[in-house]
């Protein structure tokens, strides 16, 4: 079915049976949409039941749609023989770069709202409480939740040499996902929330990507099964792991009891103290499996094939993959140190953190010694310096991590803008850096450009945003340390030395300088946005010096020398 | 064993290499989350700590639609500069109520496990107006439409009958009084006697000032106001929190 050209099997993209009980669920759900939005209790539930009655209705026109587009346009032979499904990827990829850039530019306004309070406006809709979570979900879930899913449902039919499996289903992952940011995302501006970190959308957004999330499991598997490599590739074991872990994390972390079914409100199933584990047992995970693992997948892949090295070590890959899922899940309570969360727990938790340090500088040092032979490449290829410099931001945060897990330093850095930073530091350096490297390898290779507009700007990508990086993070440093210090001074009399307000007064210079670093992240990412929507136009920059480089199509070995 | 083990048998199967790896990633999880629930020491046993009356719990679902969790902690650590600065650390019978937790991480802003009678109720509306009138450092957002905004209460009963299935201990009686109780709670000189009753420790009045409505603000300064109140430390020692 997915193979286009075969004759004597049905068209491509017209009714089968599974279409057509996709297009029966997607009517039936909008019909069960429309009676949630006309007994709605509040006025959020009613804005997103409508919301979801137009995004399913608009999905089963959409196979009519393609049903007789398919008819008309008959037959087509797909060029390299496989058929492989390249445009989620680029759908994704786009995705990518659209909610990279807004939930960049949310990050800059709320480090601004910190520097400078006035803008809040005093408003419902904009203030920092609402506008924080808007931040953390649409560069997590959205920025890096898309450059998964796209690099994914790459990565997997290249390294299984088939193509997706499914045929309308990896089109439902996309769109199904983008239609839970929207309504994630607007949910939080009508303070429709469940407040905890990082998994703050309300149950039925929960209900609606469990349903997205199981699909883009299966066709994951159902790719890796049909494969036509007898091995499955490192980058698909990560892949995997991250995949099926953030289901049970979701799962587990999302368990609510709603006011009823036509509210947008719920109340956690769990109370206090193993509620707090729970979402932390989410939340570290979260950082775990999804900012991690999902993205060492990612770096499996396009490491090597941008470097033309194989993997350094299949044995060091082995071990760091199974420790480090292995140890990750137990590292949540280490951000409850101190806390009325029992001390076997915290001691637990902060044990296995140190312990995680080692699987994670595998995996660093897998990705930086894949450039033995090529490291000339640094200095010709400014992507390659992006990917390396991602894994080296890797290696500095899961260094740092253990660090702040140790019980005597938490209890400096926990509540302190070191915690910001550091998340930072693994965010914009290592998640954001390896994004944009292997966004960069996929916009030629997807729209079969010869190369980049420019490799010039992806140079001046690299340094803005690394300076920006630079300036967020030592901001943080300092103004992280300096408040944990001063909480806890005491004057020569024995009294604490100085009022919360005056430590709040005291990071005003380091907000104003994360601020600036983050405008310089969100300069560099608007350079990339144009650096590939020039490439999509088929443009090449004139007069650049910088050797041109499409290893997509050059073998192994077979690449002009540097 | 007769063959050597080797990973190809994994690499070559997917269903397998998905079996271990949710084994594998289930087992951190499952040693360290299900004791919580069985070992009884894990909440300490205090008189004091009961649900939150309907208007606290409005003023709670308040708190968390803005956000306050992401500047606010309601979690004193057990270190001596906090201890000095907030109260006594916080117990984990304090949030036995909870769902969900507000422990918080980050603190841009106070910790506010103990914040109830801290300030006047003037205090809180001028400060919910406008930050800086009362604290010239605070980088807080201003929340001027709280005091003018009515209180949306038509589903109370409906939050506490979700709470009770999630375990917290309101009963028929709380469930069908709830609505007399919030505003019982929030009119000066009402009838609180069934409220005092099911809410031992309530503090019923007017708190936004304005008697004509009972505003989102109204609801949370009430829910400010009792945090950390419930327990009486002055009849523990110390050692009997030592878990």
């Amino acid at each position: 079915m997915a193979v286009s050209g075969t004759p004597g099997v049905k068209l491509p993209g017209t009714m089968t049976t599974a279409a057509w009980l996709v297009a029966l669920s997607l009517i039936a759900g909008t019909f069960l949409s429309i009676v949630i939005a006309a007994k709605a209790q509040d006025a959020p539930m009613a804005a997103h039941a409508w919301l979801f009655a137009f995004a399913l209705s608009a999905g089963a026109m959409t196979l009519w749609q393609r049903h007789f587009s398919a008819t008309a346009r008959g037959p087509v032979q797909a060029e390299d023989g496989i058929g492989y499904n390249d445009g989620v990827v680029k759908a994704g990829t786009i995705a990518t770069l659209f909610w990279g850039v807004a939930g960049f530019l949310v990050g800059v306004v709320i480090a601004f709202q910190l520097a400078f309070p006035v803008l809040n406006f005093d408003t419902e809709f904009l203030n920092f409480g609402r506008l924080r979570p808007l931040h953390t979900s649409a560069v997590i879930f959205a920025f890096g939740g898309n450059a998964l899913i796209a690099t994914s449902f790459y990565v997997v039919q290249r390294t299984c040499r088939t193509r997706l499996a499914g045929d309308i289903a990896p089109w439902f992952v996309f769109w199904g996902y983008q239609l839970f940011i929207v309504v994630a995302a607007t949910g939080y501006l009508m303070g429709v929330t469940q407040s905890r970190e990082y998994a703050e959308p309300e149950w039925y957004a929960d209900l609606w990507l469990t349903i997205v999330w199981v699909v883009y499991l299966l066709v994951f598997l159902a790719t890796l099964a049909k494969r036509k490599e007898p091995h499955i590739y490192v980058a698909n074991w990560f892949y995997l792991a991250f995949i099926v872990t953030i289901a049970m994390l979701h799962i587990g972390n999302n368990l609510a009891i709603p006011e009823s079914f036509t509210s947008s409100k719920s109340y956690s199933l769990f109370p206090g103290v193993q509620d707090a584990l729970i979402q932390w047992w989410y939340g570290h995970n979260a950082v775990g499996f999804f900012l991690t693992a999902g993205f060492l997948g990612m770096m499996y892949y396009f490491v090597p094939k941008r470097a033309e090295r194989p993997v350094y070590s299949y044995r060091l890959s082995i071990v760091h993959f199974w420790s480090l899922i292995f140890l990750y899940i137990w590292a949540g309570p280490h951000h409850l140190h101190f806390t009325a969360l029992p001390d076997w727990a915290q001691t637990l938790g902060m044990t296995f953190s140190i312990m995680l340090w080692m699987p994670s500088w595998g995996g660093m040092i897998n990705g930086l010694m894949t450039l033995s032979g090529a490291w000339d490449k640094l200095r010709t290829d400014p992507v390659i310096r992006m990917l390396v410099v991602s894994v080296a931001f890797y290696g500095m945060s899961t260094f740092e991590g253990p660090v702040m897990s140790v019980k005597a330093v938490n209890s400096l850095s926990h509540y302190t803008d070191w915690t910001i930073g550091h998340v930072h530091s693994g965010a914009l350096g290592w998640v954001g850096f390896v994004s944009f490297g292997a966004v960069y390898c996929l916009v030629p290779w997807l729209w079969k450009r010869e190369r980049l507009y420019s490799m010039a700007l992806v140079s001046w990508h690299f340094w803005i945003a690394t300076i920006g990086i630079v300036l967020y993070i030592t901001a943080m440093w300092v103004s992280g340390i300096l408040q944990g210090l001063m909480w806890r001074a005491y004057d020569a009399q024995g009294f604490l030395e100085y009022s919360f307000a005056e430590t709040v007064a005291a990071m005003h210079p380091f907000y104003v300088i994360r601020g600036l670093g983050g405008v310089l992240f969100l300069l560099g990412a608007l350079v990339m946005v144009y650096n590939c929507w020039m490439t999509i136009l088929g443009r090449v920059r004139e007069s650049e010096p910088l050797p041109a480089s499409s290893p997509s199509a050059a073998p192994v070995g077979a690449l002009q020398s540097a | 064993m007769a063959k050597k083990f080797s990973h190809e048998t994994i690499e070559k199967n997917s269903i397998l290499l998905l079996v271990l790896t949710l084994i594998v990633v289930a087992i951190g999880g499952l040693v360290e989350i299900v004791p919580t629930f069985l070992i009884k020491s894990t909440i300490e046993d205090v008189k004091g700590v009961r649900p939150y009356s309907p208007l606290e719990l409005a003023g709670r679902n308040i708190y968390l639609r803005e956000g306050c969790y992401t500047c606010h902690s309601q979690m004193i650590r057990s270190l001596r500069s906090e201890v000095e600065r907030y109260g006594h650390y916080s117990l984990a019978a304090e949030s036995k109520y909870d769902h969900p937790f507000q422990w918080g991480s980050k603190r841009t802003g106070p910790d506010l496990a103990r914040v109830g009678g801290k300030y006047s109720d003037e205090w809180h509306r001028l400060h919910m107006e406008d930050p800086r009138a009362v604290v010239p450092e605070s980088v807080m957002p201003g929340y001027p439409f709280l005091a003018t905004t009515p209180l949306e209460y038509r589903n109370v009963k409906k939050g506490l009958t979700a709470l009770s299935l999630a375990g917290v201990p309101y009963d028929e009686d709380h469930i069908d009084n709830a609505r007399a109780d919030l505003e019982a709670q929030a009119t000066p000189d009402a009838d609180t006697d069934g409220l005092m009753q099911r809410y031992p420790k309530a503090v019923a009045r007017d708190f936004d000032g304005n008697p004509a409505m009972i505003s989102e603000l109204d609801a949370l300064v009430a829910y400010l106001q009792m945090l950390g109140t419930l327990v009486d430390f002055n009849a523990y020692e110390n050692a009997d929190f030592r878990q």
